[in-house]
């Protein structure tokens, strides 16, 4: 985990940031598609796409209505390695033990004590993911999501060599028997799984439209995840503590993890190891 | 015409065309007493492979001792040995058809057939290795391609390869098939010999056999042998890009295209060996491939697994010695951590003693040559297990200060389950099924490219009698 300090630019001019990023991503995407269909051979696409893409985009181009862009926060300086996200996300998705979408760590600090560190999917601005699938079956939305369509998957895992985070879970057996969902299965709800296909944290993609946190967030007893807009700039945890974004990831100094992988995470660590977990005012 | 050992040429004794013709074509005119049964064992065993994968399929590759902390294995790892060895029958035939070296033309049919029947069985391994197999119409179906893929340009390459070994395969065997269709021109009296005889005339097609054509077509497998060397080179070099287009330590390596090329050639030459041998034993092939043809494979062969023991070395060096957490503890867990039993039977087995087998005349005997060549199959299969499996069991988020937990403690584990294990036996035995069967249609010998060959020299030597 690396300082960052391009964050506090970034969030400065988060909205205009973004708005270019899911216009590059729709272009880049719709040209790969003509790409395809017209057959046009392969080799130096990925690099020249985005080049054109950006070109082809006009500079005044706004959507026609505004998007969210969703976010975590993750404050390290208060987990205590309860996995209860981890917990809260298996029952709502109906996964299997060993299908931690949201993992928790064990980590070393110096002293050599203990800490953790929950490790949701990272919603990777440019995610290494995404271009690898042989199928398309990897795709990030307008909102900043990066979802899986199972309905497509073939299962050739290189999405999950190409994760930096091991946030990747494949369904190696039969997935666990769902009861009727609220949502149909789809790449914003893929409840139940389906088997040989992969999957991951959806942020609970399905619940958000109707003012839901996702199931991790608000079951984090400690309050130490957040989930927010970068667009309104406005993050709440399970507790109920409201935060700007911008203001509490540049007092904070928060980080992005692996930034040297170049995937532009959309999950800000807030770096500690449990230190405030003794004077935390939202744990009762 | 003296009954010597010729070395510069074809390198046999000479027993005639007759001879050639009769010995050639006989494993398609007679059926020797071992041959339904070994279809039939072998037949038996790629039918338990089937029976593996559909249990496969109905519970999921969990099955086959997959999990998250292995997500890539046994089938991978089959991916890249099979299309690997194919490349042996590529660089047998073509590069030495180039150097106009020519002892190699009693063994380019043997060579070519092994690629043909090599390269299928390495592309079937991507069904098993698919999650979805149900869903792999999705490869050949233009509006789901997404270029941007490294298995997709895996699959394009894999496929023109495929269709360039079948081309090559295919334009030697026109003046065969007219040769061969000469001893079926005449009343079928079986329906055996109809269907060769029918199968002859569409290979034959409208080739009559003038100097004209045969210099056409000579041409034309001249082309084919020049384009099919650079086509097998990128194979295997993009084979290598879908593992070594990624973050992961051990995965991302520049070496890797090269590595894998050398690879191939290496285990491909000694697959050559083996098949040749058994040719020869099983066909009485022996007036025409001689001891000295496998002490020449031998050396081909050592050529590349000395340059493929360089690879290795420099590679390991290096990341070793970087020290960066991921690079150093995958070089760790290879040499001397969890990984270092079966590297270092792949550099014994597969690389220090075929090196001492060659090196002494003692040793490398037809028997040595053969020996060395059982030992570089399997042992580079091995190597392809240490290539594939240690970054896929390798964990990506560490506490930095843990590192026990990098070198040891948090690391994937594959477990071999009878499953891919049954399929991977069935592949193998489905390489000789599959030759016995294709030996069955086609001459074992490349007939015309003999013959022609020792036309040339009688022509030179009658010149220099008449000069």
């Amino acid at each position: 985990m690396t300082t960052t300090h391009d964050d506090e630019t970034r969030m400065d001019d988060g909205e205009r940031d973004d708005l270019t990023v899911a216009a590059v991503t729709i272009g880049r995407r719709g040209l790969l598609r003509a790409a395809a269909l017209g057959g046009i051979g392969l080799g130096v696409l990925g690099a020249l796409t985005e080049t054109v893409a950006a070109a082809s985009q006009p500079a005044t181009t706004t959507p026609s209505s505004p998007t969210k862009q969703w976010c975590m926060i993750i404050d390290l300086r208060l987990c205590n390695g309860c996995k209860l996200c981890t917990t809260a996300c298996q029952t709502a998705h109906y996964l299997h033990e060993d299908q931690t979408w949201m993992n928790v760590y064990t980590m070393q600090n110096a002293a050599g004590e203990d800490y953790f560190m929950p490790r949701p999917c990272m919603m990777c601005e440019d995610p290494a993911c995404v271009p690898v699938c042989p199928v398309g079956a990897n795709f990030r939305t307008d909102e900043g999501l990066v979802l899986v369509d199972q309905n497509k998957c073939i299962g050739t895992r290189i999405c999950m060599n190409a994760c930096p985070y091991d946030a990747r879970y494949f369904n190696w057996t039969a997935p666990l028997p769902a009861p009727r969902q609220p949502f149909k299965q789809e790449p914003e709800w893929p409840v139940p799984q389906v088997i040989g296909t992969v999957g991951k944290c959806i942020n609970c993609a399905a619940m958000l439209p109707s003012g839901q946190l996702p199931e991790c967030v608000s079951n984090c007893p400690m309050g130490v995840l957040y989930f927010g807009d970068l667009t309104s700039d406005v993050a709440v945890n399970g507790m109920g503590a409201t935060v700007k974004i911008s203001t509490f990831l540049a007092e904070n100094d928060a980080v992005v993890f692996k930034e040297e992988y170049g995937t532009h995470p959309r999950v800000y660590y807030i770096p500690g190891h449990g230190q405030d977990l003794n004077n935390n005012p939202s744990a009762s | 015409m003296t009954d010597v050992l010729d070395p510069v040429s074809t390198g046999r004794a000479k027993p005639g065309n007759a001879d050639l013709r009769a010995v050639a074509m006989r494993p398609v005119l007679e059926t020797p007493g071992w041959w339904w049964p070994a279809v039939v064992v072998l037949g038996a065993v790629v039918v338990l492979g089937v029976v593996a994968w559909v249990y496969q399929v109905a519970n999921g590759l969990g099955v086959a001792g997959y999990g998250d902390g292995a997500f890539w294995a046994i089938y991978e790892a089959n991916l890249v040995a099979f299309i690997g060895v194919s490349y042996g029958g590529a660089v047998v035939s073509a590069i030495l058809r180039l150097t106009h070296a020519e002892w190699r033309a009693p063994l380019t049919r043997i060579a070519e057939a092994t690629a043909l029947v090599t390269l299928p069985i390495g592309m079937v391994f991507i069904i098993p290795h698919l999650g979805s197999p149900s869903r792999v119409w999705e490869l050949v179906w233009p509006t789901y391609w997404n270029l941007s893929s490294p298995i997709l340009w895996d699959f394009f390459a894999v496929s023109t390869y495929l269709l360039a070994t079948i081309v090559f395969f295919y334009l030697p065997l026109i003046p065969d098939a007219a040769i061969a269709l000469e001893r079926f021109d005449v009343e079928p009296t079986s329906g055996r010999l109809r269907v060769r005889q029918s199968l002859y005339r569409v290979l034959v097609g409208r080739f009559g056999g003038t100097p004209y054509e045969r210099r056409r077509l000579n041409g034309a497998i001249g082309l084919v042998a020049i384009m099919i060397i650079p086509m097998a080179v990128s194979v295997h070099s993009v084979l290598s890009f879908a593992f070594a287009s990624s973050s992961r330590a051990g995965y991302l390596e520049t070496i890797l295209p090269v590595y894998f090329v050398v690879a191939a050639l290496y285990s491909g030459v000694a697959l050559v060996v083996l098949t040749v041998a058994a040719s020869r034993r099983l066909f009485h092939l022996e007036a025409f491939i001689t001891p000295r043809h496998f002490v020449r494979l031998g050396f081909l062969m050592i050529a590349f697994g000395a340059a493929y023991l360089y690879l290795t070395f420099t590679e390991y060096l290096i990341d070793g010695y970087s020290g960066t957490t991921g690079a150093a503890a995958w070089v760790y867990q290879i040499v001397a951590g969890r990984y270092a039993i079966p590297f270092w039977l792949y550099f014994f087995a597969g690389g220090v003693i075929p090196l001492v087998i060659m090196a002494f005349r003692r040793l490398r005997t037809t028997t040595g040559v053969v020996v060395a060549s059982t030992l570089v199959v399997l042992s580079l299969w091995i190597k392809r297990l240490v290539i594939v499996i240690p970054p896929a069991t390798e964990p990506l988020v560490n506490s930095p200060l843990k590192s026990a937990g990098v070198l040891a403690g948090n690391w994937g584990t594959y477990h071999f389950t009878w499953v891919p294990i049954s399929i991977t036996v069935a592949a193998t035995a489905a390489i000789p099924l599959l030759l016995l069967v294709v030996f069955r249609f086609v001459p074992i010998l490349s007939m015309a490219e003999i013959e022609e060959i020792d036309e040339a020299h009688e022509r030179a030597t009658v010149q220099e009698v008449g000069a």
